[in-house]
């Protein structure tokens, strides 16, 4: 698993890649964590086109950042659901509670 | 059978040999992935409460074909048995939580429940037992 971050003026995009499971979440949610809550970045946006698998504890990771971002007010949001995300998501029926857009341009645009 | 140590870097070797296995027995794609994402999640299960994060314990899997007479025709299928020496796990926790709430955490189960069509969860001396039952759909019904 891979995280890259990408700033902007007041958006980060989080590249994630390869596969998130229990051995590697705890630093995504660090990682989104540290950007909301530290930084105080005023949106967040987490490209998941490169996830090759996603498990329950890195559906978990994305609802913390969530749930961090409503508490500051800040934004939060994914797109590009690759094929194992979009499932994980819809069978743990969380995907109607984020933000999510087809692609960056559109994530960026909204 | 596949033993190995209740480590979760090993997930994935985990997830690569299910993968495999289901494609072989003739599962749809997406079966494929949903039996694999259940077979990860009681894994992490079991290193996560079982173990408590342990790295050094042992966990066993079973793996064979099996079959059962459903409306009248024989469908086959895939039992899997996890076996973790951890304490005894308390069954009533094993059913997922409701998902009404937005929460992190308590999904594994429920995508276990939706993924296999048997979840038994047994105990047997010192050793808690996990057995998991997929069977083939008919094709006309295949998804």
């Amino acid at each position: 698993m891979q995280i890259f971050a990408r700033r902007y003026d007041k958006t980060t995009i989080f590249d994630l890649s390869g596969d998130i499971d229990f051995a590697n979440s705890p630093e995504v949610r660090q990682s989104l964590l540290r950007e909301i809550r530290e930084n105080r970045t005023p949106r967040v946006v987490v490209n998941l086109s490169q996830v090759r698998y996603i498990d329950s504890s890195g559906v978990a990771s994305l609802v913390e950042g969530l749930k961090a971002s409503r508490d500051l007010g800040s934004r939060f949001g994914l797109f590009g659901l690759s094929t194992a995300a979009r499932e994980t998501l819809q069978l743990s029926r969380l995907i109607k509670v984020f933000e999510v857009h087809e692609n960056e341009e559109q994530a960026l645009a909204s | 059978m596949l033993a190995l140590y209740s480590n979760p870097r090993l997930l994935s070797a985990v997830r690569g040999a299910v993968e495999r296995l289901t494609e072989t027995l003739g599962f749809t794609a997406v079966q494929c992935r949903s039996i694999t994402r259940a077979v990860d999640e009681a894994v992490t299960n079991i290193v996560r409460h079982s173990y408590g994060n342990r790295l050094d314990k042992p966990i066993a899997m079973y793996f064979r074909s099996t079959q059962r007479q459903h409306e009248g025709e024989v469908q086959h299928g895939l039992e899997i048995l996890l076996c973790d020496r951890g304490p005894e796990v308390d069954a009533s926790k094993l059913k997922g939580r409701p998902l009404e709430k937005i929460r992190p955490g308590g999904l594994g189960m429920h995508l276990i429940h939706q993924a296999m069509d048997t979840v038994e969860f047994t105990r047997k001396g010192p050793t808690n037992r996990l057995r998991l039952v997929k069977y083939l759909a008919p094709v006309s019904n295949a998804s």
